[in-house]
């Protein structure tokens, strides 16, 4: 084999690897994408059944239940038209708090009831979750949802 | 006063940058003396103004002056020292400038040690980096001055709880110092473009600056990452954040860069690849500046969601990109390397690395801007998280690490690994074993992937330590820069390991807990013992002490703290963590439940100190090659030095 063919056969075999680690990386992609609803889309049944995804909306003040001492907790999202229900187990973000934008992952079970394995909080008085803050646009009085 | 000589110094910086600018490049292309000689000292200047700025900057912090609306929005009348002094680079427009100074060190340092390289070709590297600068310059100065006034505050806003941590005061500096570092790479590749020659000295001259950049920005990412591992409080080490991504792709381009440049200095090869990655690594690190920056993504680094700015940011991307790569197209089909090479041997191992690397850092980019391209198209608000990082970037990497432990031995020009064979099914064979040991002996069970992880990364452990005793045994010398080489790709191999056990055998509880109660997690039994008030210099919280044991035998105590700072009223976790070499204890505390019970979060992370550990280890294998004999021009033995080194040799003084 001549240098050059060996060189082809090289640049050839690193080609086709890394076409073969695009088309995995792929369809890793359309696997593991978490898309983003809010809850009027939620309500009006415009989300996957079965399969995870992220909601999010400012949590509605008085909204958080928790029995004294359990880990679980319930609190209802609202876009300000719809809530959804949240309910989830875990560690609650730093900076969540009521009438705060914040972003849930998880599904939602049969009853409605959204049922979370992440909750997102923002990091800074100044953040809201950009989702949040565009499905809350065009509700005037929704600056005055926040602190 | 102070903030008004400060703004002023920085005015006279911006027109330092331009004079360099102008003098280096037209200079060097009008082939006058006299114009080039101004580009060095013009470069000093630019360096003394933008540390008397800076100087301001800090002066304004210490002293409280909340006339100022940076210190005003970032500092607070009860904030220690350490953090007022970080407070400089707390938010966007101290970071800038911060940014600014590391790049006008460099430039001078690039002026200082270059006095050695033909004339024209130091005026032009001189005038590209103060191209930059002056560029960066004119952003702050005008869409970002961090030296506005307002009427005195009566305190500060402080700054975010989150930045209040050691760390995090050095991870800025570090980060930044390997991102703008690979501008010096990118300057030497525009003056080699511009000047239509590239040869083996310029390869020489430019490695110990990339190596130097690339060791800064890994200590700067695993800071980072340790940062948010003990203060973000979830416990992990990498998010596949934009931003953290942003850090990631230069120094992925940036190690491909250091890679094919070995083989342009060794054997001329990869010329034009050599140039094209250089403009990549500097590329990637703007790119990460604007994605940072602009509030394009919104995480703990987007200060500032100014839209002025993104667009000023995107339009300096645009034209050295652009502009760097008209010049590529233009010039380097006359840089061409004719010299074809066999199919084993060294350069071709590393012409593998580089395609795989680069590969990874495509995936990287890809994953971090699909969301905002399906967002601007319509086509649904998605997020792009660890579950796709984690397969895609798996795939080009896994068989990088695989193939540096065969590669490092391979030889230059016509390797003959069939004389290695035996030492490679060795050290495979004993990987493996240590796989099995530990994964399913020491753990109880493992994964293919797992077992496959582990043995790969023990397998370059060994491979790298056996390269430096195979040498010895031989009693040939043994040069710092091949010393470096193994010490780095240890580190590759520990890191490798680090991630495989520790992503495998993570545990992770939240849990609720009374005092007096306890939990059992991995073997190890928590215990609350209580909680008590602590209050610190500009916060008060809560801290939980945590008994743990394992068996009979006492582990430990641990305190993790729930923080509320008084101005921000955020409240902020502090962990309890118990380090060990084979595993961390991690207590989170959550909130009050009620009833006298708190919700924690605990973890037992394996081998997680790993993780750093290869990382840092990487670094300083950067470090001991950059301190090889022949990049030092009063020790540079002609032997080693290919013949036609048309530049003069060795980028330091002595």
């Amino acid at each position: 084999m001549t240098p050059r063919r060996k060189r082809l056969l090289l640049v050839g075999g690193i080609l086709v690897g890394v076409a073969t680690a695009t088309t995995v990386a792929t369809f890793a992609f359309r696997e593991n994408l978490s898309y983003f609803y809010n809850p009027t889309q939620v309500t009006d049944g415009a989300v996957p059944r079965g399969r995870s995804f992220r909601v999010g909306g400012l949590v509605t003040k008085g909204s958080l239940h928790r029995e004294p001492g359990k880990l679980e907790v319930r609190f209802v999202v609202t876009d300000l038209n719809r809530d959804v229900t949240v309910q989830y187990a875990g560690v609650l973000p730093d900076l969540f708090r009521e009438g705060q934008g914040i972003i849930a992952h998880g599904k939602l079970d049969p009853s409605g009831v959204f049922v979370a394995d992440e909750v997102l909080a923002k990091h800074d008085e100044k953040y809201m979750p950009p989702e949040v803050a565009q499905s809350l646009k065009h509700k005037p009085n929704a600056e005055g949802g926040g602190t | 006063m102070i903030p008004e000589l400060g703004h002023f110094a920085l005015v006279l910086a911006f027109l330092m940058a331009l004079t360099a600018t102008f003098f280096g490049l037209v200079g060097a292309w009008r082939g006058q003396s006299a114009w080039m000689a101004v580009a060095p000292g013009a470069v000093a200047g630019q360096w003394v103004f933008v540390s008397l700025g800076f100087a301001c900057l800090t002066y304004a912090f210490i002293t409280h002056d909340f006339s100022v609306v940076y210190v005003a929005h970032n500092s607070n009348s009860q904030l220690p020292l350490l953090y007022r002094v970080a407070g400089v680079w707390g938010a966007h427009e101290g970071s800038l400038l911060l940014w600014l100074l590391i790049l006008s060190s460099w430039t001078l340092a690039v002026a200082y040690f270059s006095g050695s390289l033909p004339e024209r070709f130091r005026a032009r590297v001189l005038g590209v980096l103060a191209l930059i600068g002056t560029s960066f310059m004119a952003f702050l100065l005008w869409t970002s001055s961090p030296f506005a006034r307002q009427p005195m505050a009566a305190d500060g806003a402080d700054l975010n709880p989150l930045l209040q941590d050691p760390a995090l005061a050095l991870h800025p500096p570090m980060l930044y110092a390997g991102y703008v570092g690979t501008s010096i790479a990118f300057a030497f590749a525009v003056a080699a473009l511009l000047e239509g020659r590239l040869d083996a000295a310029w390869a020489r001259w430019t490695r110990p600056w990339t190596t130097t950049a690339w060791l800064f920005l890994t200590i700067g990412i695993a800071l980072g990452s340790w940062w948010a591992y003990y203060v973000l409080g979830w416990g992990g080490w990498w998010f596949w954040d934009a931003v953290e991504n942003a850090s990631f792709m230069p120094w992925l381009a940036s190690t491909a860069l250091i890679h094919s440049l070995a083989v342009t200095e060794k054997l001329g090869l990869f010329k034009s690849w050599t140039l094209l990655l250089a403009v990549f690594a500097f590329s990637l690190s703007l790119l990460g500046t604007f994605l940072v920056r602009s509030g394009v993504v919104v995480s703990v680094h987007a200060f500032a969601s100014d839209p002025s700015r993104g667009i000023f940011i995107l339009a300096l991307l645009a034209f050295f990109i652009i502009g760097s790569l008209i010049l590529y197209a233009w010039r380097a089909p006359t840089l061409g390397s004719d010299a074809g090479f066999a199919l084993v041997s060294r350069e071709s191992f590393l012409l593998i690395n580089n395609a795989l690397l680069v590969a990874a850092a495509g995936v990287v980019l890809i994953g971090t801007l699909m969301p905002m391209f399906m967002d601007a198209f319509g086509l649904g608000k998605i997020s792009v998280g660890p579950p796709f990082f984690n397969v895609a970037f798996l795939i080009p990497m896994l068989p990088l690490v695989a193939l540096v432990g065969v590669g490092m031995h391979a030889g230059w020009k016509q390797a003959r690994l069939g004389a290695l064979q035996n030492r490679f099914l060795t050290l495979g064979l004993a990987g493996l074993a240590l796989a099995v040991l530990v994964c399913w002996l020491g753990f109880g069970r493992a994964g293919l992937l797992t077992l496959l992880g582990f043995a790969i990364g023990a397998f370059v452990c060994l491979s790298a330590a056996s390269l430096p005793i195979a040498r010895w045994r031989r009693g040939e010398h043994l040069s710092l820069g091949v010393l470096g080489m193994s010490v780095a790709h240890l580190g590759l191999g520990l890191f490798t390991v680090g991630v495989t056990v520790a992503q495998t055998y993570k545990v992770e509880r939240d849990i609720s807990l009374g005092a007096g109660e306890s939990y059992t997690l991995a073997g190890y039994d928590f215990r609350l013992v209580g909680t008590r008030p602590v209050t610190g210099p500009n916060w008060d919280g809560v801290e939980a002490t945590v008994a743990i044991r394992e068996g009979a035998r006492e582990v430990t105590v641990l305190h993790p703290q729930k923080r509320v700072y008084r101005v921000q009223t955020n409240p902020m976790t502090q962990a309890g963590i118990a380090v060990g070499p084979t595993r961390d204890l991690f207590v989170a505390m959550g909130e009050d439940l009620g009833a006298g019970r708190w919700s924690l979060r605990l973890q037992y992370k394996p081998f997680i100190r790993f993780i750093w550990l290869g990382a840092l280890t990487m670094a300083l294998g950067g470090l001991l090659s950059v301190g090889d004999r022949r990049y030092r021009r009063a020790a540079t033995s002609k032997a080693a030095m290919p013949a036609e080194a048309a530049l003069a040799e060795g980028p330091t003084r002595g």
